[in-house]
């Protein structure tokens, strides 16, 4: 089996953001950016499916600006075989990357595509639900435990209620969970090796795909802060306040 | 053109949010539509019926889409949708696995997690795990909406009598195959709708000591809730799990107990009426969204807390 791994750079998840004082969006400009985290689990995934013998390729893909190609290079180190960076100036919508991603996997033909279930920046949760729609394949959203057969996934799927499990047939789409597994990190020599393994650099112009946005942002603002509370004493003067100041209980 | 509502159930009741994608919904248009895909689902048809928002009920039924499966639904949803303007569901687990596949085969770039609808067609949603609120307008002609169903107020669920009309099934998606659910049976109050959320984090040290959390909820009647750190250690199972990636709740109580308050977690809890922070480390970030924090020792505290809140004469339920 081959697999695709679509990989997001974002802000780091441990940066706390600041908003342009123009209320255009959020300041990325020397912060800190990394790997969407979840798609760190979709690339940890493949390997481990590719060394347990079942998958015989995986390869990274990311969309985005020059920069974005890190987050391809860091899949790189981690064990995908090679990596395709299609290039993009402005951010786009899921359902631009989605369409970009079906040119991709038209081209590359892979019998599985993982992504992570959701990017931490735009919080959309839409990319692979999209692709899949587009490709008319299975999805298996929210995935936390894989186990590959021959020519299906049986995925167990967090859900509100609980756990879900469904068994989807190749080719097909998860997005994957941040329980799925425990991402490892890059070794050194791993990190020198992957510098020489290929990313293929393709514009997305080139695939003749409309990415023009369809939702305008008008503004982005702080939300309302909380105002500080206090600290109280002790756990009598907690329960005071609880049942007489704040009527909670 | 009306607003169509996707209603998630069970076959046999509504699920509750679906009251609150009513609300949503019909903030975006007066005239609101709902579908409702399942198999014998006629007792949860009727209840959606009830709904006095809802002018009209369009019903599929079927033996393929007992399960929910988002691959069955898509296409009839999708073909329904031609005669509305917005397609309207939570922003749930039910609905985030859905709505995406609608909007691409409709080619609808889809608004995710709405807060508040400031007209048909642009809308407020948190980003950056709320650390941002952004104000977006979409020029779709189809406008596939999901709702954060904690910042929406459930619609009067009797009262109304729309007629119930029957439509036509789909084809089966036969890649999919359900196996099982498996859901955790609770007495207690769900988690998304709880007054009350007593929540454990790493603190919490091991699974067996989240009994402590157990006792103080259930003498307050409260949902039991975990910051992603304890369910990751394996302390509590996923469906508790509150943060950007978990469950947003709201309730008039939250109660963080051994939780440091990453902002992953802030995301999912922080707009709570009022909030309760027990933590031995001062510094901890969750103070700073505490209206009340108590800095000490968990174990310690806990007991106490027990002890306090049996002396008094009545607990709110």
């Amino acid at each position: 089996m081959k697999i695709l791994v679509a990989v997001k750079r974002v802000i780091d998840y441990n940066v706390q953001i600041r908003i342009k004082e123009d209320g255009s969006g959020v300041v990325t400009d020397n912060v800190k950016m990394s790997t969407n985290p979840p798609d760190d689990n979709a690339i940890e995934e493949a390997v481990k499916i590719k060394e347990a013998g079942k998958a015989t390729e995986v390869v990274a893909v990311t969309i985005g600006e020059e920069k974005a190609q890190e987050t391809v290079r860091k899949a790189l180190a981690v064990g995908a075989d090679r990596g395709i960076h299609v290039k993009v100036d402005n951010s786009l919508e899921p359902l631009a990357v989605s369409k970009i991603l079906e040119k991709i996997v038209d081209k590359e033909k892979p019998d599985l595509v993982f992504m992570g279930k959701q990017a931490i920046d735009d919080d959309c949760n839409q990319t692979g639900q999209m692709l899949s729609a587009l490709l008319n394949w299975p999805q298996a959203t929210f995935a936390s435990k894989i186990e590959v057969k021959e020519k299906s996934l049986e995925v167990t799927r967090e859900i509100d209620e609980g756990l879900e499990t469904i068994e989807i047939n190749v080719p097909a789409i998860v997005t994957c969970d941040l329980r799925l597994n425990e991402p490892r990190y890059a070794s050194l020599p791993n990190i020198m090796k992957a510098k020489k393994k290929p990313i293929e650099e393709i514009s997305a112009a080139d695939l003749g795909v409309d990415t023009a946005p369809r939702v305008e942002q008008i503004k982005v603002e702080e939300p309302p802060k909380r105002k500080a509370g206090i600290k109280v004493a002790n756990v009598a003067e907690l329960v005071q306040k609880l049942k007489n100041e704040a009527k909670v209980i | 053109m009306a607003v169509l509502l996707i209603a998630e159930h069970n076959n046999k009741d509504l699920k509750a949010f679906t009251l609150n994608a009513a609300t949503a919904a019909s903030q975006m248009d007066e005239d609101v539509h709902a579908i409702i895909i399942g198999h014998n689902s006629g007792d949860a048809s009727k209840k959606l019926s009830e709904l006095p928002v809802i002018k009209k009920v369009i019903s599929i039924d079927a033996p393929h889409y007992e399960n929910f499966t988002a691959e069955n639904f898509a296409p009839v949803i999708t073909k329904v949708a031609e005669n509305y303007s917005h397609i309207v569901c939570s922003a749930n687990t039910f609905g985030k696995n859905l709505m995406p596949r609608i909007a691409a085969h409709l080619d609808s770039s889809q608004v995710s997690d709405i807060i508040k609808v400031i007209s048909n067609d642009t809308f407020l949603r948190p980003i950056y795990a709320g650390n941002a609120f952004a104000t977006v307008k979409t020029n779709d002609s189809k406008k596939c909406i999901t709702i954060r169903p904690t910042s929406f107020d459930p619609c009067e669920s009797s009262g109304g009598s729309a007629p119930i009309e029957n439509a036509e099934a789909g084809e089966e998606f036969t890649n999919t195959k359900f196996i099982k659910r498996e859901e955790v049976k609770s007495d207690r109050p769900e988690l998304g709708t709880a007054r009350i959320v007593v929540s454990g984090g790493r603190g919490m040290q091991s699974g067996d000591n989240f009994k402590l959390i157990t006792e103080v909820a259930d003498k307050l009647g409260a949902a039991i809730g975990a910051s992603r750190a304890a369910v990751d250690a394996g302390y509590i199972s996923n469906d508790h799990q509150v943060g950007q990636t978990g469950k947003v709740v709201v309730p008039d109580l939250y109660i963080a107990i051994g939780i440091s308050g990453a902002i992953q977690h802030l995301a999912g809890m922080k707009e709570s009426k009022i909030i309760v922070a027990i933590n031995k480390d001062g510094e901890a970030p969750i103070f700073s969204v505490a209206d009340y924090g108590l800095e000490a020792d968990l174990f310690e505290a806990i007991p106490q807390f027990m002890e306090e809140l049996n002396k008094l004469n009545t607990i709110q339920k």
